[in-house]
């Protein structure tokens, strides 16, 4: 971490200046547990590193494994470059079955599940937010009735209600119409079945706020309800947001490769992580474990790293999460 | 009480009349029922006759209206594919589904009690250092994932364990066919129950500790130590009574997401239950089959939600039965 050097700096007797915005940073909770925690900064490296992966995925593959005519069949199946036997220097993670390099095919595949995974958040977040603010500011009537919903939506699975729309989406779709969109609905099912996770603690959060002076003085400045609610009771709860944002995110990426592995998430001429773990499946009776046990450790260590800084994140912030 | 039940009955219905709806909406949408049962060779002609003789020409009111009156006989229609009634085939196969859900359950129960309330007494030890290290990479781990890595190990590698099918069941009362009296039987629920259970089982260990922990920082809790009771006395019958309040809430909701998982798993080791087949019906496009599969599900989500809500108001005392301020 390049941010350790420069610890040092802030103990030296400052001149009297005004703090930038760096400067104040520093003197945080936040930053100030994040020096001192060795597996926080180990998460958010690893992490940062899939993101960079993620977003240079073009750039760092040395092959565009959606390009057909850089696939070679006869180069299916091959191990990774340290077996001495049968693998070859231009592969060094090996081909999946349909002879595409696997290490590109995995960079592209962090690239479509970090995607889905953010917009999925994105959209459940903005959901969420709006419905929590609203039932917990409103509250009476309009709050029993969205919470009411948010129960009955919780009380069935994430998953069973994804697995169940997509699969009658793709039978009613047709497998080629609904491998152009798999992406759209991903982000659209995992966005929609995970809101109340949001609205609720959004609501806890409201509730407390809205007791408090400020409220009152906003309102006695006669500001407007939206105003309130997005500019001064916002801001507020974002410490909560943040902590089940980390989490979600990964729990967004696991519900995509699950759907995927199903074959209800995205097509394998297009694969994220499931779909290559799962298109491996069916190959690793015959030895070709590469193809599955590869990409699921990249999958498996960006969820944990994601899991740990959200660990991480409530504990520091500990904010009052909402209880199920 | 009587007032709560009747909420929470009244609820329930609202709930399966709107699963009802949806189901029937695919029905009459989803795919082409004739395509899937009759080859490419049969006559426009022929095709119509069958189409009216289906009632598929009917309009919807109609269809559904028939579709409520026959569900509340027990009649969802024919499966396209197996030719028998939709919910005898769903029926058929909720046994092994069932199973594999309750010898989930009991890993779950064994092992997330005592690892929780020890970890959450012992909070430093380096044994609960290494039970929490171990649930937050269980939470992510994918299911699917870890049932291939048990396969992998269990059945390539060491040859252990069957790797797929139910192996010999033992046929018990209303041609409900057990897997738990057989030694093969056992051998082939093993690795599918503890990858169902790996992906509840952190939750719960990570759920139980924080509970009891915070239920040991309680006054109660200070004043039985001050009274001098036996540690085990506090742990075990004061505190873990409050500690499994909030955990029998939590558990309600996961035994229906077990069941959502159940499809995953029971794919990955072509387990003959309902979640396998509800993907194989999908990719038929066996439209009644889907259906059934949705009701029978939604149902068991209805049950256990209530179940949960009954038992969590009559063991807690706080809990106000009847809705009133």
């Amino acid at each position: 971490m390049t941010n350790q050097n420069q610890t040092p700096a802030s103990k030296m007797p400052e001149v009297e200046t005004v703090p930038t915005a760096w400067q104040r940073f520093k003197d945080t909770h936040i930053w100030n547990s994040f020096i001192k925690d060795r597996v926080a900064q180990i998460s958010l490296t690893i992490f940062m590193g899939y993101v960079i992966m993620a977003l240079f995925a073009p750039v760092i593959a040395p092959f565009d494994p959606y390009d057909p005519t850089q696939m070679d069949i006869m180069n299916s199946e091959l191990p990774p470059s340290w077996d001495e036997e049968m693998g070859e220097e231009q592969f060094w993670l090996g081909t999946d079955a349909q002879g595409r390099d696997l290490w590109s095919t995995i960079l592209y595949g962090t690239r479509i599940s970090l995607t889905i995974g953010i917009c999925a958040v994105l959209l459940q977040a903005t959901i969420g937010i709006i419905v929590g603010l609203i039932a917990g500011y409103r509250g009476g009537r309009v709050d029993s009735i969205l919470m009411r919903f948010a129960d009955v939506q919780l009380s069935f699975s994430t998953m069973m209600v994804a697995i169940v729309v997509l699969a009658i989406f793709q039978a009613s779709f047709g497998t080629e119409l609904y491998q152009d969109l798999a992406m759209v609905m991903l982000i659209l099912v995992i966005g929609i079945a995970e809101w109340p996770q949001y609205a609720r603690t959004i609501r806890a959060s409201v509730l407390a706020e809205k007791k408090k002076e400020y409220i009152d003085a906003a309102r006695v400045m006669g500001l407007g309800q939206i105003r309130i609610m997005f500019r001064h009771i916002l801001p507020n709860t974002l410490s909560p947001i943040l902590v089940i944002s980390t989490v979600q995110v990964a729990n967004a990426i696991i519900s995509e490769a699950s759907l995927s592995f199903l074959g209800l998430g995205m097509p394998v001429s297009q694969p994220s992580l499931g779909s290559l773990i799962s298109s491996g499946f069916e190959y690793i009776f015959s030895g070709a474990w590469w193809i599955t046990v590869i990409p699921g450790v990249v999958l498996v260590v960006l969820v944990l790293v994601m899991n740990l800084l959200g660990d991480w994140l409530r504990d520091v912030l500990n904010p009052k999460l909402y209880k199920g | 009480m009587i007032a709560f039940f009747i909420k929470r009955l009244a609820q329930a219905i609202v709930v399966m009349f709107v699963i009802s709806i949806i189901s029937f909406s695919i029905q009459d949408n989803l795919g082409d029922p004739l395509r899937e049962m009759v080859g490419q060779s049969v006559s426009e002609a022929e095709r119509q006759e069958l189409r009216n003789e289906l009632g598929l020409n009917d309009p919807f009111l109609v269809q559904y209206g028939r579709f409520v009156k026959n569900a509340l006989q027990g009649d969802l229609g024919t499966s396209y594919f197996f030719k028998e009634p939709a919910l005898d085939v769903i029926l058929g196969k909720l046994p092994a589904t069932l199973e594999l859900v309750f010898g989930a359950s009991l890993i779950i129960v064994f092992l997330s009690v005592p690892l929780g309330v020890y970890s959450a007494i012992n909070p430093h030890s380096w044994f609960s250092r290494a039970v929490m290290g171990f649930s937050i990479i269980g939470i992510s781990v994918p299911v699917f994932l870890t049932a291939i890595g048990l396969i992998y190990l269990f059945s390539i590698e060491l040859g252990w364990m069957p790797s797929f099918g139910r192996g010999d069941t033992q046929p018990m009362f209303w041609g409900w066919e057990s897997g738990f009296f057989t030694w093969d039987g056992i051998a082939h629920l093993i690795l599918p129950c503890i990858s169902l259970a790996s992906i509840m089982l952190p939750l719960f260990i990570r759920l139980i500790r924080a509970e009891m922990m915070e239920v040991l920082q309680s006054e109660y809790v200070k004043s039985a130590w001050a009274k001098g009771l036996n540690p085990r006395r506090i742990y075990f019958l004061h505190a873990l009574k409050n500690t499994m309040l909030p955990v029998i809430t939590v558990g309600g909701v996961q035994i229906g997401t077990m069941v959502a998982y159940t499809i995953l798993t029971e794919t990955v080791f072509q387990w003959p239950g309902m979640g396998f087949l509800f993907l194989e019906a999908i990719n038929r496009v066996d439209t009644p089959l889907i259906v059934a599969y949705l009701i029978v599900v939604g149902a068991i989500f209805v049950i256990t939600n209530t179940i949960v809500d009954l038992i969590y108001g009559l063991v807690n005392p706080t809990v106000n039965l009847a809705g009133k301020k």
